[in-house]
């Protein structure tokens, strides 16, 4: 038996400690947001975060999760209310089409900018370069960052403004 | 032959149970009676098969195509609430199940061909017609780019008119008024003088007793209120929050898991399953032999695949392990070089008399040009998750052809086609790939030898390997040019006819064609791939005009335009698309620009591509695109097919290439069949052109221009010709620019 922390749940499973991390969450934890793309950690389809830093989960062992703070695109708000900012401008810019590549994607994106809020071009295409779409969505990915940057970094200036003024 | 009419399909409204249902189509005691069961609840008013009127006033389309990201469920829709004048926020959307009554050969029947008399074998066929065949009445499949062609003009919007109609007298006649003074909008109905008004919901069940007129007039696009706008896509909140169910998803109780690895040479046998190494593995529970291919099945999917691995597995040859992809291309080259000898080439246009006037030409321009074979190596790898019970069989998956799947897993275990279900899910990715039942028919026997559901799923490796393959060709071109540098000839002899007929055509005023073809089979199983022919054929055609515009000393657009002089509609395409790019500005040091025009689909594009040529790498940079379809439904959905389609065909073009090495193909995953990524991909622009005539296609005319264009650019920036795709294997260097 293993014990698995997805989602800030606990999740007790019964699996082959060898069998990538991908499987125990899809067939095992039932969690299925997360997809299965080439298994060789090529197209980032499968990306989840471990301990907060997005990791392709198709090619770690389960093992080596245990006691880790995993998150799927099904726990990426973290139990805020609504939707992400990242998750909203994808519907404000109509990224999405077969949708597939959609929870890596959004993983990633989420990843980039909460390590950097004002992403520019060069590092939009470094950061989302492992995760393919075979859609073609990436104009519209690239659309989709900057409008959840802007809306974090706007959310973050009212934050910090209201915080002044009770300063204040 | 078997003789439909029109009024056999539409007319009569029948009350059967607690629901109140409409159509022939649905009448109790019809074989298709229990459709009404599938998408109705008691209280629901269906019209046709295509809509339900709900009593909380929702309009439901209910839409017989598969939705793979080329937003179709909305775009449907939004046609048939625009005719009905629904409020567009309250209608929902439900797919087809996957019921003979939603067949495209119904709608055909019904509406568009009306009394013709059909070949009774095409009634429950599938095989044989399959893209071709849908554009006119073929079956409930998504391809060919024809469901808003035909499935959008001839079902949703004469339902959603017809609908409308009735719904307007049955309101007259209670409110005893003339039909002609009520009128519909956002799903209320309103008679103006006396100032009543009703939701739809409160006259359906009326309006469901009166005949549905079959030819109801439709709205001019000048009346349109929903379509030509763009509503956000329903389908896409589900996959930004992981909560769509693509077909890996499916989970009924009970379910185990198969892994499965096909014999690497197309057409080899198993000889022999050594299962020795797996009797003790854990959660292990089976190994099955499909003939052609092995699976596990296990309790997990990681178990199966382990086990799959250590199997010891001999295949018998085929005969087939002769065939190398160097001998491919000497086949195809010496294929054509025999039959132009022999004079036995097969005809596909013949204008005016080519051999004369290459005679008599000042100049012959010849070229040859090669493409490879190409996987659709979709993002969700093949699966299908299938329960046998009970005489009947379960089938989750995501299909472009739902009918035929339950038509071939069910031959293949020996069920009767009505007794299979198809639960269609979100497709991850279709292309052409997914209106093949091939990995469908493996989960039914794997199902059929088992008590439980299971779910197969095909490592990626299976995929790139055992796909049906966009084919390899060469083409050969020879041109004769007047003194002045116009084209007298145009002459092309390629291998391998497949379809559209049309691929291969030139919209350019040419006086004297012969475009001819000469087969050359190999064992490659070959497939419907995004644009079919139109994929290759663009290329060559769109390389060679531009082969031709310089050895003719000439601007490419500029030729291309003179030669369009009698095509006015291609024409005003190629020049929006200039236009935007501003064909004729400056340019970087190292980039180039090209242009490409081609229409496929009924859909007619044109690309300018910019390249930068740095350190023996091209990279793209910006796309521009004009499209004419007609009439954009919705201008977005159709913007983002342009976008889809330029990155599957730069995908191709920079990239793409399926090798045959002892008869098996020698790439397996995207590290040895790379794809566009983020870092490679331009950005894109497009403009849109409603020309007004019928409708076009979206999902596929946007990939055959962007290889051409992409190629004539690199010719532009370097001097480099490319007539061999992938570019990759070109290090297309710069070269000081001539001006």
């Amino acid at each position: 038996m293993i014990t698995l922390n997805i989602n800030a749940q606990e999740h007790v499973i019964d699996v082959d400690p060898k069998t990538p991390l991908l499987w125990a969450i899809r067939d095992h934890v039932g969690l299925t947001g997360t997809k299965f793309g080439c298994g060789i950690a090529q197209c980032g389809a499968c990306t989840v975060y471990l301990n907060g830093a997005p990791i392709r989960s198709c090619v770690l062992p389960v093992q080596a999760a245990v006691d880790q703070e995993i998150t799927t695109i099904e726990g990426i708000n973290r139990g805020q209310p609504g939707v992400h900012p990242v998750q909203q401008a994808w519907i404000d810019e109509q990224v999405p089409q077969c949708g597939y590549c959609q929870s890596g994607q959004i993983m990633v994106a989420a990843a980039l900018l909460e390590a950097n809020p004002l992403p520019n071009d060069a590092d939009i295409d470094l950061a989302m370069a492992g995760n393919i779409c075979r859609c073609g969505t990436y104009p519209r990915i690239r659309k989709g960052i900057r409008r959840a940057s802007l809306a974090i970094n706007t959310l973050r200036t009212e934050t910090t403004d209201g915080q002044k003024q009770s300063n204040d | 032959m078997t003789k439909w009419t029109r009024r056999a399909f539409i007319t009569t409204g029948v009350a059967a149970g607690g629901t109140v249902i409409f159509g022939v189509a649905i009448r109790r005691g019809n074989r298709s009676h229990k459709v009404a069961g599938l998408i109705g609840a008691a209280d629901d008013t269906l019209f046709d098969v295509w809509l339900k009127i709900s009593p909380d006033n929702t309009v439901t389309a209910i839409v017989p195509h598969a939705e793979m990201g080329q937003g179709i469920h909305t775009t449907l829709a939004m046609m048939l609430a625009d005719e009905l004048d629904a409020d567009w926020s309250r209608v929902n959307i439900i797919e087809a199940p996957a019921h003979k009554e939603y067949a495209n050969y119904a709608l055909a029947r019904g509406h568009t061909v009306g009394d013709i008399e059909f070949p009774g074998w095409l009634v429950d066929s599938v095989d044989g017609l399959f893209f071709r065949g849908a554009q006119a009445m073929a079956v409930q499949l998504t391809g060919g780019s024809t469901a808003v062609r035909t499935t959008g003009q001839i079902a949703m919007r004469v339902t959603g008119a017809a609908a409308r109609t009735v719904l307007l007298q049955a309101a007259a006649d209670a409110w005893q008024v003339p039909a002609d003074e009520v009128f519909a909008r956002k799903s209320m109905i309103y008679h103006a003088n006396s100032g009543r008004r009703a939701t739809f919901a409160q006259f359906a069940a009326a309006a469901a007793e009166l005949p549905l007129p079959s030819k109801p007039s439709l709205k001019s696009s000048s009346a349109f209120k929903i379509m030509g706008t763009s509503p956000q896509r329903l389908d896409i909140p589900a996959k930004v929050d992981g909560s769509a169910s693509f077909g890996i998803d499916a989970r009924p109780p009970g379910m185990k898991y198969a892994a499965i690895k096909a014999a690497p040479v197309f057409g080899d046998r198993i000889r022999s399953v050594d299962t020795s190494l797996i009797q003790d593995m854990p959660g292990v529970r089976k190994a099955i032999n499909l003939g052609n291919a092995v699976a596990v099945v296990a309790d997990a999917y990681w178990q199966a695949k382990q086990a799959l691995d250590r199997l010891v597995v001999e295949f018998d040859d085929s005969g087939n392990s002769r065939w190398e992809q160097s001998g491919i291309f000497k086949q195809f080259a010496a294929d054509l070089d025999a039959s132009a000898a022999a004079n036995d080439e097969q005809v596909d246009l013949e204008t005016g008399n080519t051999r004369k006037a290459l005679a008599m030409a000042d100049r012959i321009i010849d070229a040859e040009y090669r493409v490879p074979y190409l996987a659709h190596a979709t993002m969700e790898p093949m699966n299908c998750t299938a329960w046998v019970h009970g005489g009947e069989c379960e089938l989750w998956l995501g299909s472009q052809n739902p009918l035929g799947v339950a038509k071939d897993a069910g031959k293949a275990i020996g069920i009767d086609p009505d007794n299979v279900t198809v639960h269609n899910q979100f497709l991850g990715g279709g292309f052409g790939r997914r209106g093949f039942s091939d990995f469908a028919v493996q989960a039914a026997r794997i199902a059929a030898d088992v008590h439980y559901p299971v779910k197969l799923v095909w490592s990626r490796e299976e995929d790139i390997r055992h796909d049906h393959y966009r084919q390899a060709c060469i083409s050969r071109f020879r041109a004769g040019l007047n003194a002045e540098g116009y084209p007298t000839a145009w002459h092309n002899h390629y291998v391998n006819k497949r379809n559209p007929e049309e691929a291969p055509h030139i919209p350019y005023g040419i006086d004297n064609q012969r475009i001819v073809h000469t087969e050359s089979r190999t064992h490659v199983p070959w497939g419907y791939w995004r644009s079919v022919d139109h994929s290759l054929h663009a290329f060559f055609t769109e390389s060679f005009i531009d082969e031709m515009a310089v050895a003719a000393r000439r601007d490419p657009y500029e030729y291309r335009r003179e030669l369009l002089a009698d095509a006015p509609r291609f024409r005003a395409v190629l020049d929006l698309a200039a236009e935007k790019a501003e064909w004729h500005g400056p340019l970087a040091k190292n980039h180039g620009r090209g242009i490409a025009l081609h229409r496929s689909f009924g859909t007619t594009v044109a690309q300018v591509v910019e390249v930068e040529v740095k350190d023996g790498t091209a990279r793209v940079r910006r796309v521009i695109c004009a499209v004419d379809a007609g009439f954009a439904i919705h201008p977005d959905g159709l913007a983002a097919q342009m976008e889809s389609g330029i990155a599957y065909g730069l995908t191709a073009a920079l990239y793409g290439e399926i090798s045959i090495q002892k008869g098996a193909v020698a790439e397996s995953n995207f590290d040895d069949y790379p794809m566009l990524r983020m870092d490679a991909a331009p950005t894109v622009e497009t403009h849109i052109i409603n020309g007004g005539e019928s409708l076009g296609g979206a999902g596929e005319a946007g990939t055959p221009p962007i290889g051409p264009a992409l190629a004539n650019a690199i010719f532009d920036a370097t001097g480099m010709r490319i007539r061999e795709l992938p570019i990759r294997h070109h290090e297309p260097v710069q070269t000081e620019r001539s001006e």
